[in-house]
């Protein structure tokens, strides 16, 4: 499922140095090759997790939205989201405008759009469903669109949104995920391998708190407010009544906005996003796990999505004789006598059915207690030598 | 468990079933479907999202109802072993594909019906334990259901009649209905052969008062802000149907532009109706214009109901007060004049209402209808819900009353949904009857008449099958306060860690006395200053 086609030069940073030597036009095909695979990635996914429910969390289903959208528009199709909103603001009665989210007043940008898939709502957001996708420990029915089926050359955008607190986040004001309990979950993934590098970005009070448990190597996280700060929302709406998107989200929407499949914009400028004077709280930054330096790693490694594509000049002729086909499928059987609609109502049939069988089990221990102590004391009393009239 | 079929008593063994051709084109059914029917063995799938309720006394009669929330009722093949297993596999999947939670379907909210839910297809005798029905009332239906449903048409909603589709005004709406049937039919005429049938309806009763028309005239682009341009190139058949029915026999009441090519004429539910066909594959269509824009205007207005009282409706509430005990009850009205026909009533009720079933009482007119059949199948705490099943008796032009008193229970604090004081659920009712039509029908030829009308099979002119669902009920449970336990235990503590606390110390800390030190250099100066002034030192 994330296994583009790798092009024939070689792959990773294990160039075959002792080429180089020989021409020059060679050593430009390999400064190009280190290039191309200078972040070791092959697919991209991205898990969204709104946690909060109520109509006056809005803000955080709107933050997650967005993330959506940016992520979609740069490539990330949707069988490589996990999705997962708490409640539902759309299709909320309290919404005035239905179907639609928005995350700027005067309704300028509908971030639910017509094309959206949500693979985890409701009550379905919890944080063992949470640890599971992470995980992969998942039942075994679980449909596809509902696992994150990531691999070693994965890069993995964890996004999470809503109400926390030091060293906690509130799932669905119910439960709660400790950064101990996440940062746990990191180190499973890491242990099974089902990530190269991660991206976690999270948008509460006091994000920064749920970062500073993580030991497992290739992360990278970002926090919209420090330990001891609340993360503000934007702005409200008047129309709709409820605060539309939170600062931090806001300011980094903004600048996903810029960014194109191809652009060279680096880890850095995603640092800045969100100054204190513009979001009142202080981002914060974590890429001591990091083994990359961020100035090497765009953005488009996490929000975008890789497509390696080998360009040929052959044409391919596809056959346009598809007669022979059709006789290859299997003939049906046809019935001998004309086949009927059952009836919908069958009244004489219904009062006439048969009374259902009780399914028969073998008696319990009390009624073969009982059995034998009457039989027992019917014995007593009237002698043994009854037993030939009865048997 | 599952038993073989000779050790279960009803188990015809010789018969086989319906022989149902393989699943194999997929030029034009999706292949997500397909794959499905033929791996868990399913006859009949049918499955429903909706939003809203279906207001039949102000509506008239529904070409299709469904109820709130998502409903899900499959008729599996009897080579199936294990039923149980394969419809918990079939909602898992189902879920993924339309981004439901239908994997909220387990035992708790399925039941086996045994007379109401027949199969709508063909069948070679029914047993009903191949039938499984789900409700899940709290399913809220958004863009995210409709997306997958889209995806489902062989032309998406590029183009034909789907481009009309767009969710920002479908939501914007007071019922929105879409489900998905699938079920094996004839071929042709002769029906020597089967063939599979994917039918997707889409039912939306707009509101154009509410949305700031403020007239009863519609047009396509005033309700979907867009209008047709062309019929899917797949597409053998592609056509609007337009209700211009005269009331009360007078004609030109309302004009439809553009005129139509052709005017349909038949007996639907039990009325006759007329409607103006617009066929998007006959050519002269688009002559004019690029685009159709199907308008109605109505010449005179219109006083408030015209639409006939529908012969068969039923309304239900939940009576009671506190939060111990309540009643269900269940108003149903048969308004035909001299006809009385029996309806069947399925009500699924969850386990933490408790039913009593002996307070269960039916009245019509004042007096006792005993119903011809009934199968109670009782709850199983946290196993299985209530099934109750009657046929009654409607006389005509009557209101019959059951009512049935439940209590309810306390749940484990880990059942509870995260927003407990929303309430809980009931899901609606069920009532499947034969309605006698006014007028006789006759026996139409399926091919020609339109889709909207050949869903449920009818076997004679006079009476149609018709199935209404009541409303859902909100029941409170009696819902402790959460933030207790922390309270509780914060409380606790504290008490302890004083008392304890206090008398640990008395009983094992040894006590000396303390020498009052010199002091320091400060205090020493402090002190002499003190003796000066006459105070007693530090």
């Amino acid at each position: 499922q994330g296994r583009d086609l790798i092009p024939v030069l070689s792959t990773g940073e294990a160039a075959p140095r002792f080429l180089c030597s020989k021409s020059n036009s060679f050593s430009i095909f390999q400064d190009q090759a280190e290039q191309f695979f200078r972040s070791g990635h092959t697919n991209n996914w991205a898990v969204l997790v709104c946690t909060s429910r109520f109509w006056f969390n809005y803000r955080h289903v709107a933050n997650t939205l967005s993330v959506y959208r940016s992520v979609k528009r740069l490539g990330i199709p949707d069988s490589h989201i996990v999705l997962m909103l708490a409640d539902d603001m759309a299709c909320n009665p309290r919404n005035p405008k239905p179907a639609t989210v928005f995350s700027h007043k005067n309704m300028e940008l509908n971030v639910y759009g017509d094309d959206v898939e949500v693979d985890y709502r409701s009550y379905e957001v919890t944080v063992e469903n949470f640890l599971r996708v992470l995980t992969g420990r998942i039942p075994p029915s679980t449909p596809r669109s509902k696992r994150l089926l990531s691999d070693d050359r994965s890069n993995i955008l964890i996004y999470m949104t809503g109400h926390g607190g030091n060293g906690f986040l509130k799932f669905q004001d119910s439960e709660e995920i400790t950064n101990v309990e996440l940062a746990d979950a990191f180190e499973q993934m890491w242990q099974k391998r089902r990530y190269n590098e991660l991206l976690f970005i999270i948008d509460t009070c006091q994000g920064a708190s749920m970062y500073e448990r993580f030991y497992s190597p290739n992360i990278m996280a970002l926090a919209s407010s420090q330990v001891g700060e609340d993360s503000l929302s934007h702005q409200p709406d008047l129309a709709i009544g409820v605060h539309l998107m939170d600062r931090y989200t806001f300011y980094v929407l903004e600048f996903l906005e810029e960014i194109h499949p191809a652009s060279q914009t680096n880890m850095n400028d995603l640092f800045q996003v969100c100054p204190k004077s513009l979001c009142v709280s202080t981002p914060g930054h974590r890429t001591d796990l990091f083994q990359r330096d961020p100035q090497n790693v765009l953005i488009t490694d996490f929000f975008g999505s890789v497509r390696k594509v080998e360009i040929t000049t052959e044409t391919v002729s596809l056959d346009s004789d598809l007669a022979g086909f059709e006789s290859n499928l299997p003939k049906d059987e046809l019935a001998t006598e004309p086949l009927k609609y059952a009836e919908q109502l069958p009244v004489a049939q219904i009062i006439h059915q048969k009374p259902k069988q009780k399914d028969w089990h073998p008696p319990g221990g009390f009624i073969l207690g009982l059995w034998a102590l009457i039989i027992m004391v019917f014995f007593k009393t009237y002698g043994i030598k009854h037993m030939k009239h009865i048997f | 468990m599952p038993r073989p079929c000779w050790a279960r008593p009803w188990c015809d063994g010789g018969r086989q079933g319906l022989t149902l051709p393989a699943v194999s084109h997929y030029r034009l059914f999706p292949k997500a479907l397909g794959r499905l029917v033929a791996a868990l063995g399913v006859q009949e799938l049918h499955l429903a999202l909706t939003q809203g309720f279906w207001r039949t006394r102000t509506w008239g009669q529904p070409p299709l109802q469904a109820p709130a929330g998502a409903e899900l009722w499959v008729w599996f093949q009897p080579t199936v072993m294990d039923v149980d297993k394969a419809w918990k596999e079939l909602s898992n999947i189902l879920s993924g594909i339309f981004c439901a939670s239908l994997n909220f379907i387990d035992s708790t909210n399925t039941v086996t019906p045994t007379a109401s839910f027949k199969p709508l297809g063909l069948a070679n005798g029914t047993d009903h334990h191949l039938l499984r029905y789900a409700v899940l009332p709290r399913e809220v239906v958004c863009t995210e259901n409709l997306t997958p449903w889209k995806k489902l048409l062989p032309c998406g909603s590029k183009a034909g009649l789907a481009v009309l589709l767009k969710a920002e005004r479908l939501f914007h709406s007071s019922y929105h209905s879409q489900a998905v049937h699938i079920r094996p039919i004839c071929r042709d005429a002769s029906c020597l052969a089967v063939s599979w049938e994917l039918r997707q309806t889409l039912t939306v009763v707009f509101d154009t008062f509410s949305s700031g028309q403020g007239k009863k005239d519609w047009s396509l682009f005033k309700m979907f802000s867009r209008t047709l341009t062309d019929a899917c190139p797949l597409a053998s058949q592609s056509k609007v149907y337009v209700d211009i029915s005269p009331k009360n026999k007078e004609k030109e009441l309302l004009e439809v532009t553009p005129t139509p090519a052709s005017v349909y004429e038949a007996i639907v539910q039990g009325d006759k109706r007329t409607y103006a066909v617009y066929d998007l594959l006959s050519p002269s269509l688009f002559n004019t214009s690029r685009s159709l824009n199907v308008q109605l205007k109505w010449k005179r207005p219109q006083d408030s109901s015209e639409l006939p009282t529908p012969v068969l409706h039923a309304q239900r509430y939940v009576s009671g007060y506190g939060l111990q005990t309540g009643e269900i009850s269940t108003l149903i009205y048969n308004t035909h004049p001299y006809r009385a026909f029996p309806v069947i009533l399925l009500e699924t009720v969850p386990w933490y209402l408790r039913l009593y079933v002996h307070t269960l009482t039916i009245i019509t007119k004042g007096k006792e209808n005993k119903p011809s059949y009934i199968h109670y199948q009782p709850a199983q705490d946290r196993r299985r819900p209530h099934l109750l099943e009657m046929l009654i008796q409607l006389p005509a032009n009557s209101i019959t009353k059951i009512t049935i008193q439940f209590e309810r229970a306390l749940l484990k604090w880990t059942e509870y949904t995260p927003d407990p004081n929303h309430g809980f659920y009931v899901s609606s009712s069920v009532l499947s009857a034969l309605v006698p039509s006014v007028i006789a029908m006759k026996d139409v030829d399926v091919e020609q008449s339109p889709l909207f009308t050949s869903l449920f099979p009818s076997s004679d002119g006079s009476s149609y099958f018709v199935r209404l669902y009541t409303e859902p009920l909100l029941v409170n449970l009696p819902t402790p306060d959460f933030s207790m336990p922390y309270n509780v235990i914060c409380l606790t503590c504290t008490v302890v860690a004083v008392c304890y606390g206090s008398f640990y110390n008395l009983l094992t800390r040894t006590f000396h006395v303390e020498e009052p030190t010199r002091g320091g250099l400060a205090k020493r100066l402090a002190n002499i200053i003190r003796k000066f002034r006459g105070v007693p030192p530090l």
